[in-house]
């Protein structure tokens, strides 16, 4: 694994070039343009509504822009063919909000999953494999429970061991610490940056932790419903300080924003 | 709540005007929910009876108010201020003070962000559903290519099948009906004789009951019945299945580790049933002849003997051929329907319920379309 691209950090991992997203009539985003780099943790903020999840979907391919392009390792997944989009997946992991684990696997055989799919390893050797990821989120020896004998904050590490089977350029994650209690969710952001700096993946992360973002972003942006799309771009903590945007503003110090007169 | 009921007053206004032409109004007692209406009642009242100039509102006899009460107190002031009547209150507690103020900004009226729901007329109906028709016979259409393609890809790469849930699935579909088709097969082999040696026994020609019997269930209720309960138990099941996983997206991520979710999940159901539901259906000929059989050996005076022997002599190798056939092109629909309906599964639980109940219908009704289609063309190859 590569820890920096052959060209340097200077070439975007990926690229969102003029997206619009729509829902029927609903227009979603807005001509939405950024670019992540190889090896940060990039994170897309945004209240309620504000389409984060939609372009996280955008990103791994799985809705097509009304118009723009998505591009991701130099390949336009909105473009691309069949076979060279099945390869650019096994470059990419995906954690789903609860996981998503398939119900009918075991943990062992959801992580052995892509393994199986597209290599030619021993069982013994995916049986070392699957270990190993299963230990990297210490979920050690849980190899044969079934997902549904799991809590919520287990389900999403075995979700993200399942995502890093392959080794993946980058990882995404849709709100990993949503749901979790403080100390489930702080030892999640440990994960997520322990695994960037041991294995330099390049990280996206939706979310609306501020602690996590604070802890883990090395950049960000932020979403506007109102505005369908980024309101502002940067580093967390740098933007928290420099902001004028009231919007921002009321994100970053969990102010209650627009309803009504403040209190004095 | 209506003044005439003679109700005791809860609360009560009084009306004094002061020389300068200010209305005061001072509230004693509770303005609550339950004088709501009343409240509005007396409002109207007073603004008919004196056109105020000013109005103030003392509260300091207001021994109890809530957020209805608030609430009327608040809809006076704006009703005050819409035809530009000076307007305070006075007097306010603490605690009365604290609910006005809560509330204050929550009157802020809002118009309804979407149009009040108006049932469709008739006109407005039919179209919607044609539409809705059509476009489903559309994404149906999409997933039976889909599907197909699917099934040749997994014909021509035998390994690319996962084998473990295609007997995982012909044991849940076959295995698992068998006691049910058998039961309910056996039931109507027996009814079907009985009703039939009612009128057959005119004639002296009771031998006739096991080939009647044999010809109905081999020709046509075999491959139907089972093709009913395998809707219900499995068209339902496969419904259900994929439409919880597409709730918890678990078919987004198979989508984003580049499997197809057709080939990984419809693929193996549609193989199992095809391969099972033939299977079943022999088994519900038998057991159909067999009830049948006891009938005709209990109450008809048949031996076994002579009943079997006419049955086979009724039935011939093209009717078996063509029950187990149809049996096939049953299976197919069935599975297919029901995963079709599964991938159609958008939100949560109410989407999973309805989605395994037309997977049934659909089914149903299909297979039945299908079987009187068959009935024509196998009665001009015959």
């Amino acid at each position: 694994m590569s820890l920096l691209s052959p060209s340097g950090f200077e070439t975007p991992i990926i690229s969102a070039e003029r997206i619009t997203a729509r829902f029927g009539e609903a227009t979603i985003l807005a001509d939405v343009s950024f670019q992540v780099h190889p090896g940060e943790i990039f994170a897309i903020l945004g209240g309620s509504g504000c389409g984060k999840t939609v372009l996280l979907k955008h990103l791994i391919g799985l809705y097509r822009p009304y118009t723009g392009a998505v591009r991701v390792l130099g390949m336009d997944i909105g473009e691309a063919e069949e076979g060279e989009l099945i390869e650019l997946r096994q470059r990419m992991g995906v954690l789903f909000q609860s996981g998503a684990l398939l119900g009918s696997l075991t943990l062992f055989e959801n992580v052995a999953l892509p393994l199986r799919a597209y290599t030619d390893l021993s069982p013994a050797a995916v049986e070392e494999i699957v270990g190993m990821k299963l230990a990297l989120v210490n979920l050690n020896g849980y190899q044969n429970h079934l997902p549904e004998e799991l809590s919520g904050g287990m389900k999403k590490r075995a979700g993200l061991a399942r995502a890093m089977a392959l080794d993946p350029e980058i990882l995404f994650f849709d709100e990993p610490t949503g749901g979790l209690d403080p100390v489930t969710a702080a030892e999640m952001d440990n994960l997520i940056k322990s695994i960037n700096t041991g294995m330099g993946t390049t990280m996206v992360i939706v979310t609306h932790d501020l602690s996590s973002i604070f802890k883990v972003a090395s950049r960000v942006i932020m979403l506007d419903k109102e505005a369908r799309g980024i309101i502002a771009e940067g580093e967390p903590g740098l933007l928290r300080e420099t902001t004028r945007d009231p919007r921002v503003i009321h994100f970053f110090n969990r102010q209650a924003g627009g309803l009504g007169e403040e209190e004095k | 709540m209506n003044s005439k009921t003679g109700v005791p007053a809860i609360y009560k206004f009084e009306v004094s005007v002061s020389g300068g032409g200010e209305t005061t109004l001072a509230v004693f007692g509770r303005v609550s929910l339950k004088t709501l209406g009343r409240f509005r009642e007396d409002v109207d009242l007073l603004f008919q009876r004196s056109a105020p100039q000013e109005l103030r509102v003392d509260l300091a006899g207001l021994q109890y108010l809530d957020s209805a009460g608030a609430l009327s107190l608040l809809t006076l002031r704006r009703r005050a201020e819409s035809q530009s009547i000076p307007f305070r209150f006075v007097n306010a507690g603490e605690e009365a003070g604290r609910i006005l103020a809560l509330l204050d900004r929550a009157t802020l009226h809002t118009p309804p962000l979407a149009p009040p729901q108006r049932p469709a007329n008739l006109l407005e109906q039919a179209g919607e559903s044609s539409r809705a028709l059509a476009g489903d016979f559309l994404r149906v259409m999409e997933f039976v290519g889909e599907l197909i393609r699917g099934l040749v890809f997994s014909l021509i790469h035998l390994r690319s099948v996962r084998w473990e849930d295609v007997i995982f699935y012909m044991k849940r579909a076959g295995m698992d009906g068998l006691p049910i088709v058998s039961l309910i097969s056996f039931l109507i082999g027996l009814v079907i004789a009985f009703m039939s040696s009612l009128q057959l026994k005119q004639f002296g020609a009771y031998l006739y009951v096991a080939s009647l019997v044999s010809i109905a269930i081999v020709r046509e209720l075999g491959p139907l019945m089972t093709g009913i309960i395998v809707a219900g138990r499995s068209g339902s099941a496969f419904g259900a299945e994929i439409g919880t996983m597409m709730v918890n997206e678990e078919v987004d991520a198979l989508r984003t580790m580049g499997f197809d979710p057709i080939r990984f999940l419809a693929v193996p159901k549609v193989l199992a049933a095809m391969i099972v539901v033939p299977l079943l259906t022999l088994y519900a000929d038998v057991f159909g002849i067999l009830g049948g059989l006891l009938i005709g050996v209990m109450f008809l005076d048949l031996t076994v003997y002579s009943y079997v022997d006419w049955t086979l002599w009724s039935i011939t190798l093209f009717d078996i051929v063509s029950s187990l056939l149809k049996s096939v092109v049953f299976a197919a629909l069935i599975s297919g329907i029901g995963c079709q309906r599964g991938f159609e599964v958008r939100g949560g639980a109410a989407a999973v319920g309805s989605a395994t109940t037309s997977a049934v219908v659909a089914a149903i009704f299909l297979i039945i379309v299908v079987d009187s289609i068959f009935a024509v063309i196998l009665h001009y190859v015959r």
